[in-house]
């Protein structure tokens, strides 16, 4: 798209005051808690022995939160006080990448010395969620959750036991997750969930595509592409994994073009891209279908790689009884239902100017190889499982499969490269072989009897019993994190549903307020570990311990063996070892399967990365590419499956259709509540927090304020001015946040960052502005998955 | 050594402020005091017309710290001799055994790089990281960027690599004090 220049960056000169008034960050901004010196702690003074000196020694350590990079975190320890911390800045001798933090690991220090740690176990004392609390020790904090854990087993059998979805420790070798998880599984068993608020529509549509979620090159690959279209992504903010951003770059000093396709302009537009093109929420399928109805009308498809390597593009290559009406091809010139998905038809759903959307086909088809990379929250919608098979027709349709600096699209994971993932900490096996689906836990709180295939059901015909008690690590899902907020409270609230719940985090959280016994936990500077990026990127970073753990914190592993000893199962939770065992245990299980040099603990501490032996280059379905019928997919078919004949055969044609189809999304554009609710409220991720982690940190709420974007004629209609504090609602609840007034979002569509805590006031609204007050809690169609991005409001001025 | 300053590139920075926390964190900088400070810009406009989207939006961030300029303001509204620009390489300093706390020289300083610490009940500023630069490293907040959109050295080599453009649109004319900055702007054709 032509930009126009007004004026241009060059030469227009503002005054000092005008400078100082736009320049609003040197204005003091209002943080929330106390404000934090470094000014020692008394109850925190413990440390490791042998730093105890007062020369500054650097240990390298990382961090294990939900956030698909790991980075190497240098911690600079004086007087047994961590002082600053600082990060990789060389490339690694084998040439890898420098895994430089971003702003959020440039925090740690004052999340670790917050003074808003929990210090100690607690019990509540008000009602559920008002979040009273009365200190108490360990054993009896131990002794409580061994005897609940007891009763309610007893009473409504092992499938009544729920393990929340959480990710705040959660890429170790032992991390919270798996241990609250082993805990479980040997002492009776518990209700498991499938999927993720992250990428379960992608991670369910893919495989169905590729037979694998791992659809992408390594990240090097990228530095050969052509074009790189970032569709709702934004790898500028979100790290899906850090080497990525190194070869983005590399990309666009080749000559790469790079646009960014968001409703928003992200960090990754201004600084990643040539190019912003914006778009509607949730109309994403009905782009790539016109790109795709483009480059096929005009030729520029490449015709033997589909008649090859993929399934339905035409009625050449339809599973056998399938009428030639429902290939890809007829539902691109509307052979079935009459509609012809051209730019003209995708320009009205899509708000994208029709000779955009050619502009952009056309780019992608003829500037090889080239990735069309897709984010994430283009598949946190409605029927956001469409969003990766309309990325994986255009990248077949162009050939960019199995080839240098191409990009299979859809889900696209590494793949071909080493994996770290190899911990044998959590092999107990579950007894209970149901599950659900993670984001439909609060039903299974107050209906789970009465779930069914339908509801995501998997294992068992239906549930016994209710979910009665909840363990929550290390996450903030079972609140914050999960939609509707105010309908989870109430599910939450009721003592007769959910019968105990036991939390364990670092902050006093949404979610934590709702905890029967409240656990303190450690934060990565005073933990073991080896960890695991998102994606196989084909290292893993250590985890070091360089505090011992402050106050009365404790680390999962220790309190999960703890309760293990009160039940019986001690020897068999730990399997004779102690944490740091397990990572001797974890380097003798890679050394075995990926890497014969795997370095020991001991020594990963002194380089605190390790990259496995590995290609510099790996390329997803390079072998499929090169020969089908000897290295075939593991699809049905063994191809790419464009039309999935298991899709078809679900028979729910209308949600959840055989090829990539555009539906309208209820709560999208197309729904008539916009008459009522008139703006599409969308998310993002954040680039001061990683989702919910950090949101009561000073310094990173004095970098990035928790705002709403709006455009200004959206603004002007409703006389609200930058700055100004806005009232956001739907149905399901009201926040309050001030707003940013910008030209940065398209009119139509507002935008608050995800993840900061709820905080009510005595009304019930939400003052802080947290999204999931608004966002709604109905599942997708096909993964049973988050529609976070689904939304309406209405704003007014508060 | 000679004049030390900073390069700017505006082209790869997306305003994330890795460099204002690692800043924050290696002087200790309480909340308010910004050595380092990231400021967004923005011009033209993201309208619809027709049911369907226009926009002329250019958006970049500028991270600027201290300009350690030729003509530094701050050292000559400065009635104590506290702020001064020292020989070697031109790096403007406080000096705590004069200053006096009176401000003076955030009333000079067209790019509010002074930062008054109310606990010392004294002036602080970016000091290029002398310590760091000591033991032959980056000042932390170059080391930081993870676009690599920072760098440090003397100014005649940065000028000579990046060009001299030290003005954008935002900031106030480069005539008045003669900044050591090199910026290569962020324009999107
Ligand atoms: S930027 Fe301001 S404080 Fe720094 S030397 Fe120039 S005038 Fe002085
Ligand atoms: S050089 Fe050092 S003091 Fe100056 S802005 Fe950078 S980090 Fe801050
Ligand atoms: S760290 Fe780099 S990209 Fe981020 S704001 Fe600073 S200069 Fe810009």
């Amino acid at each position: 798209m032509k930009k126009e220049k007004s004026g241009g960056l060059l030469n227009q000169k503002i005054g000092r005051r005008s400078f100082l008034k736009w320049s609003g960050a040197v204005a003091a901004p209002a943080v929330l808690g106390t404000s934090i010196g470094f000014t020692k702690l008394k109850e925190a003074d413990t440390v490791l022995a042998e730093s105890k000196d007062s020369t500054e020694k650097i240990y390298y350590t990382s961090n294990g939160n939900n956030c698909g990079g790991r980075c190497v975190i240098k911690a600079h320890v004086k007087n047994g006080q961590v002082v600053r911390i600082s990060t990789q800045i060389k490339e690694e001798e084998n040439g890898q990448p420098a895994l430089k933090a971003c702003v959020r690991g440039r925090n740690y220090r004052n999340m670790t010395y917050h003074p808003d740690r929990l210090k100690y176990p607690m019990k509540r004392v008000g009602k559920r969620g008002e979040g009273k609390f009365e200190r108490i020790s360990w054993d009896e904090a131990i002794d409580t959750i061994a005897s609940e854990m007891k009763r309610i087993t007893k009473k409504y059998g092992p499938a009544s036991r729920y393990s929340v979805y959480g990710w705040g420790n959660g890429y170790g070798v032992t991390s919270d997750i798996s241990s609250v998880n082993k805990l479980l599984a040997l002492t009776g068993g518990y209700l498991n969930y499938r999927g993720n608020y992250s990428s379960f529509q992608t991670g369910t549509a893919t495989p169905t595509i590729y037979g694998t979620g791992s659809s992408g090159n390594s990240y090097s690959s990228l530095a050969y592409s052509k074009v790189i279209i970032l569709m709702a992504h934004n790898p500028g903010a979100t790290v899906f994994g850090t080497t990525m951003r190194t070869y983005l770059m590399k990309a666009r000093e080749n000559g790469a073009k790079i646009i960014v396709v968001d409703p928003r302009y992200s960090e990754s537009a201004k600084g990643l891209a040539d190019e912003w093109i914006p778009i509607k929420p949730t109309t994403d399928t009905a782009l790539m279908d016109a790109m795709a109805y483009v480059i096929y009308t005009e030729g520029l498809h490449d015709q033997a790689f589909l008649d090859k390597y993929c399934i339905g593009f035409d009625e050449k290559t339809l599973p056998e009884g399938i009428d030639a009406k429902e290939s890809i091809k007829a539902y691109l010139l509307g052979e079935k239902d009459g509609i012809k998905k051209t730019p003209e038809w995708a320009e009205k759903i899509t708000g994208m100017d029709r000779n955009t959307i050619k502009y952009l086909a056309r780019l992608y088809a003829t500037n090889k190889p080239g990735a069309l990379m897709l984010g994430n929250g283009g598949q946190r919608h409605a029927y956001g499982e469409q969003h990766p098979r309309g990325g994986a027709l255009l990248a077949c349709m162009t050939g960019n499969v199995g080839v240098l600096g191409g990009w299979a699209s859809a889900k696209g994971d590494c793949a071909g490269r080493p994996s770290g993932w190899q911990s044998r900490f959590s092999s107990a096996t579950n007894p209970v072989e149901a599950s659900i689906s993670c984001f439909t836990f609060t039903d299974a709180i107050f209906r789970g009897t009465e779930m069914t295939a339908e509801d995501g059901l998997q294992g068992a015909d239906k549930l016994d019993t209710n979910i009665k008690l909840i363990f929550n690590f290390s996450g903030n899902a079972l609140l914050n994190q999960h939609s509707d907020i105010n309908r989870t409270k109430e599910i939450l609230a009721d003592e007769s549903k959910a019968e105990f719940i036991v939390v364990n985090d670092i902050f006093m959280t949404p979610s934590a307020k709702y905890a029967d016994i409240l656990l303190p936990g450690t934060t990565f500077l005073e933990r073991n570990d080896i960890l695991n990026p998102w994606s196989d990127e084909g290292y893993v970073t250590v985890q070091q311990k360089v505090l011992e753990p402050l106050y009365e914190c404790r680390d999962e592993y220790e309190v999960c063996a703890a309760i293990a000893k009160k039940l019986g199962v001690y020897d068999k939770f730990t399997e004779g070892k102690t944490r740091r065992e397990w990572m001797d245990d974890y380097v003798e299980a890679v050394r075995e399967s990926v890497d014969p040099n795997f370095p020991s603990f001991d020594e990963l501490c002194k380089k605190g990365v390790h990259f496995f032996p590995m290609d510099d280059i790996t390329i997803a379905f390079e072998d499929f590419v090169k020969d089908p019928k000897v290295n075939p997919l593991s699809t049905p078919t063994g191809k790419i499956e464009l039309f999935s004949k298991t899709v078809w055969d679900m028979n729910q044609h209308d949600e959840i259709p055989a090829i990539p189809k555009y539906i309208a999304a209820w709560e999208g554009p197309e729904d008539p509540l916009i008459e009522k609710y008139p703006l599409q409220l969308i998310g993002w991720h954040f680039v001061r927090r990683c989702h919910s982690i950090h949101d009561n940190q000073p310094w990173l709420e004095e970098a990035e304020k928790q705002v709403m974007w709006m455009n200004p004629i959206d603004a002007k209609k409703r006389n609200i001015k930058d700055s100004d504090k806005v009232k956001v609602f739907n149905d399901r609840g009201t926040i309050f946040i001030p707003v940013h007034v910008t030209n940065k979002i398209v009119p139509g569509v507002i935008a608050v960052p995800q993840g900061a805590w709820h905080s009510a006031d005595k009304n019930g609204n939400d003052v802080r502005g947290s999204l999931n007050v608004l966002t709604n809690s109905r599942p997708t169609a096909w993964a049973k998955a988050n529609p976070q991005h689904t939304n309406l409001a209405e704003v007014e001025k508060a | 050594m000679g004049q030390v300053g900073f390069y700017i590139n505006q082209a790869k920075c997306t305003g994330c402020k890795a460099c204002q926390i690692a800043c924050k964190d290696k002087n200790d900088n309480k909340v308010g005091i910004l050595f380092r400070r990231v400021y967004e810009f923005e011009e033209g406009i993201s309208t619809k017309v027709n049911g369907v989207f226009k926009t002329s939006l250019q958006s970049a961030s500028l991270s600027i710290s201290c300009n350690h300029c030729d003509n530094p303001k701050c050292v000559q509204g400065c009635p104590t001799g506290a702020m001064h620009k020292r020989e070697s390489d031109g790096v403007v300093l406080v000096d705590h055994e004069k200053c006096v706390g009176c401000k003076y020289c955030t009333w000079n300083c067209p790019y509010g790089a002074p930062q008054f610490n109310d606990d010392l009940g004294m002036m602080t500023k970016c000091d290029t990281c002398l310590d760091l630069r000591e033991k032959g490293e980056n000042p932390a907040c170059v080391d930081a960027c993870p676009f690599n959109a920072l760098e440090f050295g003397e100014i005649s080599e940065l000028r000579a690599a990046y060009g001299t453009i030290n003005e954008v649109s935002g900031l106030p004319s480069a005539k008045f004090t003669n900044p050591n900055i090199v910026i290569t702007p962020n324009i999107k054709e």
